[in-house]
């Protein structure tokens, strides 16, 4: 019961088998208001539910392979790249320990798949046969065939990935940059190059996205799932508890001011991606993570699952932990905040004893801590950016040691 | 947000923690220590109230008439009891029968994991009884239990007048709750058997018939203790399954009638006095509520009515006490006392919530919510915080320190020499925190599993008995885990750095921090008794002070320490001071109730302390002897 809690819980395992039992009575399986899942989704687990625990499993093996491969090949580029600045003398000579070595960086990508593997929510949302396994699946096959510079699978990855979920939608703005990074198309508003390539890329994206909708519209035979799936994540009907922002504030809302509201919480996942991607166009995978990181905070249900996927990246980050300001605090945080969930979590359902702001007040703890983390990361990846083009000992006009000051 | 973005100011600030960690921290600790011993100083209290509207402004008369009849029939229960040699079954089904009401029985059995000295039972057979009288005024989905257990001892005036109530209630036109009248057997296993059975759940494993009648879904029960006919007080005991306790209100109901109908009541067995500015009178109040905080933090249910709080059912034991005072009380005002905590529990349209759930009493009519005593937990922690931000502090001093070292050292030179240097530099690796944690983890585990599987080998091969045999290896195995730390640095050949225990301590002690505040927010007393021991130890031990004396103080401030100095105080705290003969007799029989406790009705304690608590502890007697 407490894995329902940390995991929302209209989107696992039983649920799905609900779904499917209700299309074997040649029910539309929306017709309830428990089952909100795709239509593929659906057909996936008619033909692997006798093995849904395998399944799962292996979507863990298949996220944190492609996780491996894809930080593989981001750090080989990483280390070209810098090998190539060095060449060219375009660092200042004291920043000379901030160079990253190739010894350093050789663990990274294992570090990566064995933090998305062993982490305790990865091992706590598969056990809850959480469908949040099998979407962290497909975004992280998109961002390796990103990585990897293959521009249709990337579109198609996507699509499967806004597919399950809104959200990942965000995504496509670092991928166009990546991509285009990759193929030496400046980002530049007055380039023909530039909208032919987003127009190639928004064709195959939306193509692909069209024949997944139609496909499922064929499955089923009615368009019920539209609204029963996206409305689902869009108007957040559902206010069960979990780790998240939503539930308690839509429950204690006034119904006239739940429109407003709903727009101004749903309008946080989107609207980060465009100040982030102008400040961060030259970095399109630390875009890839702070975008994860803000869906995975602002999503109208979100699961610890999520939480891990973002979390496997902090090992490509581990260069920055001497500009990390807060990361002490934040740690603490978030793990005392880990081991209090279940416990308050019983003390309200179980023991009676406790209520429900209890539980909230941690649960808001939590996304502050998060929201935290990765700000610092933010910083840490611009200051260090910055020592890279103006030294690392800076002086002021005076001749004194300045320092760097956030404001 | 400046103050975590202005380094200047965070600098500042950091250093000024560190420079003043010691006195802080001591500060904190007293501190601490004070604002509890406050908690009970009645200006700093408040006086109880009744929070639940519907069992506030409405008055009722309470006409119980019968309690000499009742008495007769305790009696007359008490004769049966004993032609029969325990439950006189068919008896109580036939005179509930007889008061007209609907009366089932659920035989239940369970072998205790061992034999359970202090009650001699092990293998545990026998039957419940229960009477429904349905409510005449409502749907009859809401329901109250009154219960009296059926003890080879005395409760048998208990029993009398629960009959004698329920022929009284069964007249009555306005129960719009059923009430269920249980009398059960075997006290605590019985309850928790019917309970299972009411509630269809089996979380102990336990062997019952299931019941065969059911009234809705119980809103309070009350369990019933009385062993005179006249008494001189009542106590009410509200600590519960792992210090669970019931909604303040169901206290401030029964001092409400204590009050009304003129009994004298207490809690703890402890009256309450007015001369809160005496010294004497302050250290009557900090007695109370210690008592509170040692029950409490035992983790067992005091009464009968310690299990029904699991189920989210607000329950509480009245205890008849008969003394040496001169003002008596007699059988027809209990009844009438009961008559009306029942007729206003009647009157509830929910369940109780509007009052406390986390609360300390130092007497019965004032009491100390969370928001107050909380302070006093979060002071002792603030230790624990302090220390770790301080060795985060001196970690990273460490490395920056050689990074600038480095640096300087390199300046002017060739960055392949710069990037061969940065490259020698690793962290303490992560085997040496890792291998300590696991080890003493499984110490952990062993303590846990291992009393209980090698009782029969230990029988065999020492002359003990089973339960002497369970606590006796819990002990040895306890002692066992203090000869790891050498042992494991024999295995790991001696690698531990100087930044090896720091970090392992930066672990340990956050550990102990989080364990400490889920311990208690579940159960503060347990919590804040642990605090009082841990945080210390977590505060001062390194490898680098005196090896003889450290440790002894660590071994004093250990988990089984504080529990044996805990039943000694525990002792004196009851004015029934024990020699250490006694004392030590006693600390073992507390292991065994504890183990048994978790066995038979799921108290946490005991493997909170064995997977938990004590390894933490392992750590820091890890950190003492590192190399």
């Amino acid at each position: 019961m407490l894995k329902l809690s940390l995991v929302t819980c209209c989107f696992v395992l039983s649920v799905v088998i609900e779904g499917l039992a209700l299309l074997d009575l040649g029910v539309s399986p929306y017709s309830g208001d428990v089952f909100h899942e795709t239509p593929l989704i659906i057909y996936l687990f008619h033909f692997v539910v006798d093995y849904a625990e395998i399944t799962f499993m292996l979507a863990d093996v298949i996220t944190a392979v492609a996780l491996y491969l894809a930080v593989k090949d981001y750090n080989k580029q990483v280390f070209r790249k810098q090998k190539f600045a060095l060449e060219a003398d375009r660092y200042p000579l004291d920043c000379l320990e901030l160079i990253r070595s190739p010894k350093e960086m050789y663990y990274i990508p294992l570090k990566v798949a064995m933090f998305y593997l062993l982490n305790p929510f990865t091992i706590l949302s598969c056990v809850a046969k959480s469908t949040c396994g099998l979407n962290n699946a497909v975004i992280a096959l998109f961002i390796l065939s990103t990585i990897k510079g293959n521009v249709l699978l990337s579109a198609i990855f996507l699509s499967l990935a806004t597919y399950q979920s809104i959200y990942p939608l965000t995504l496509c703005a670092p991928a166009l940059l990546y991509l285009m990074q990759r193929q030496y198309i400046p980002v530049n508003f007055r380039r023909a190059s530039f909208w032919w390539f987003i127009v190639q890329y928004a064709f195959m994206y939306l193509g692909s996205l069209f024949v997944i909708i139609c496909l499922s519209f064929f499955l089923l035979g009615s368009w019920d799932y539209l609204p029963s799936v996206y409305g689902f994540i869009l108007s957040v009907p559902d206010l069960t508890p979990n780790i998240g922002l939503f539930w308690y504030f839509f429950a204690e809302m006034f119904e006239h001011f739940r429109l407003f509201f709903l727009c101004v919480f749903q309008i946080n996942v989107f609207f980060y991606t465009i100040p982030l991607s102008i400040k961060l166009k030259e970095h399109p995978v630390f875009l890839i993570f702070m975008q994860l990181a803000v869906i995975s905070i602002f999503k109208s249900y979100p699961t610890v699952g999520d939480i891990a996927l973002y979390l496997a990246f902090l090992p490509v980050w581990s260069h920055l932990h001497r500009f990390l300001r807060n990361i002490f605090l934040v740690s603490c945080v978030l793990l005392a905040c880990s081991a209090l969930f279940p416990v308050l979590w019983h003390l309200w359902i179980y023991a009676g004893s406790a209520n429900s702001n209890f539980y909230y007040a941690i649960t808001l703890l939590f996304n502050v801590a998060q929201i935290l983390l990765v700000s610092d990361y933010f910083y840490a990846f611009l200051r260090r950016e910055h020592h890279l083009t103006y030294g690392l000992y800076l002086k002021r006009k005076d001749g004194s040691e300045a320092t760097l000051v956030l404001k | 947000m400046g103050l975590l973005s202005d380094p200047n100011r965070r600098r500042a600030l950091i250093s000024l923690l560190t420079r003043l960690n010691t006195p802080i921290c001591l500060v904190c600790y007293m501190a601490g220590v004070a604002w509890f011993m406050g908690l009970a100083f009645e200006p700093f209290t408040l006086r109880t109230y009744m929070s639940e509207n519907a069992m506030g402004s409405t008055m009722v008369e309470e006409r119980f008439p019968a309690g000499e009849r009742a008495l007769a029939t305790g009696r007359e229960f008490a004769a049966h009891k004993k032609k029969v040699g325990g439950m006189p079954v068919d008896w109580l089904v036939k005179t509930m029968q007889a008061r007209g009401l609907e009366v089932f029985t659920q035989s239940f059995s369970r072998t205790l994991p061992f034999p359970d000295e202090n009650k001699e039972r092990y293998m545990v057979k026998g039957t419940n009884v229960y009477g429904i009288l349905r409510a005449p005024r409502a749907p009859r989905t809401e329901a109250l239990v009154l219960s009296a257990p059926c003890s080879p001892g005395d409760n048998n005036q208990a029993v009398g007048l629960l009959l004698g109530l329920a022929q009284y209630f069964r007249n009555q036109i306005y129960w719009a709750k059923d009430i269920i009248f249980l009398v059960n057997e075997h006290d605590l296993i019985g309850m928790q058997a019917w309970l299972e059975g009411y509630h269809h759940t089996n979380t102990t494993g336990m062997d019952w018939s299931p019941l065969q009648g059911r009234g809705g879904s119980i809103q309070a029960a009350l369990s019933l203790e009385l062993s005179s006919d006249v008494i001189t007080s009542l106590d009410l005991v509200l600590e519960g399954l792992n210090g669970q306790l019931p909604n303040l209100d169901l206290a401030n109901l029964f001092y409400a009638f204590c009050q009304k109908i003129g009994v004298l009541c207490t809690i703890q067995g402890k009256l309450q006095r007015n001369d809160w500015d005496s010294v004497s009178g302050y250290s009557h109040a900090v007695q109370t509520m210690m008592l509170m905080v040692m029950k409490q933090a035992s983790g067992r249910p005091w009464g009968d009515h310690g299990l029904f709080l699991r189920y989210h059912i607000e329950a509480a034991t009245i205890k008849g006490i008969n003394s040496f005072r001169q003002y008596k009380t007699d059988a027809t005002t209990i009844g009438r006392l009961l008559e009306g905590m029942y007729r206003k529990l009647n009157n509830l349209l929910e369940r109780l919530h509007q009052s406390y759930f986390f609360y300390l009493m130092p007497s019965l009519s004032h009491f100390v919510s969370i928001g107050y005593y909380m302070p006093a937990f979060g002071l002792l922690t603030v230790i624990l915080l302090l220390r770790a931000l301080d060795l985060w502090v001196q970690l990273t001093h460490i490395f920056t320190g050689r990074y600038l070292s480095i640096y300087s050292a390199c300046i002017g030179n060739s960055p392949l020499l710069i990037k061969y240097v940065s490259s020698q530099q690793s962290s303490p690796g992560v085997l040496s925190v890792l291998t300590p944690l696991v080890i003493s983890h499984l110490t952990g585990v062993a303590l846990y599993t291992l009393p209980i599987r090698f009782q029969e080998m230990a029988v065999e091969h020492f002359p003990v008995s089973e339960t002497e045999a369970v606590v006796l290896t819990a002990i040895a195995v306890y002692t066992a885990g203090l000869a790891l730390p050498h042992n494991t640095h024999r295995f790991l050949s001696g690698e531990g750095t100087e930044q090896g225990w720091r970090v392992l301590k930066l672990v340990a002690v956050l550990y102990l921090a989080v364990l400490l505040g889920c311990t208690a927010l579940i159960n503060f007393s347990l919590g804040f008794i642990l605090a009082l021991t841990l945080v210390p130890v977590a505060a001062f031990v390194t490898p680098h002070i005196p090896k003889v004396l450290s440790a002894f103080i660590l071994v004093i401030l250990s988990p089984a320490c504080t529990l044996l100095f805990s039943v000694f105080f525990f002792q004196e705290l009851q004015e029934m001071p024990v020699s250490f003969q006694d004392g030590w007799l006693l600390y073992l029989s507390v292991i065994s109730q504890g183990i048994l406790d978790h066995f038979l009705y799921g108290s946490l304690v005991y493997p909170l302390i064995a997977l938990l608590v004590y390894p933490c502890w392992l750590l820091f007697w890890n950190i003492l002897f590192w190399k």
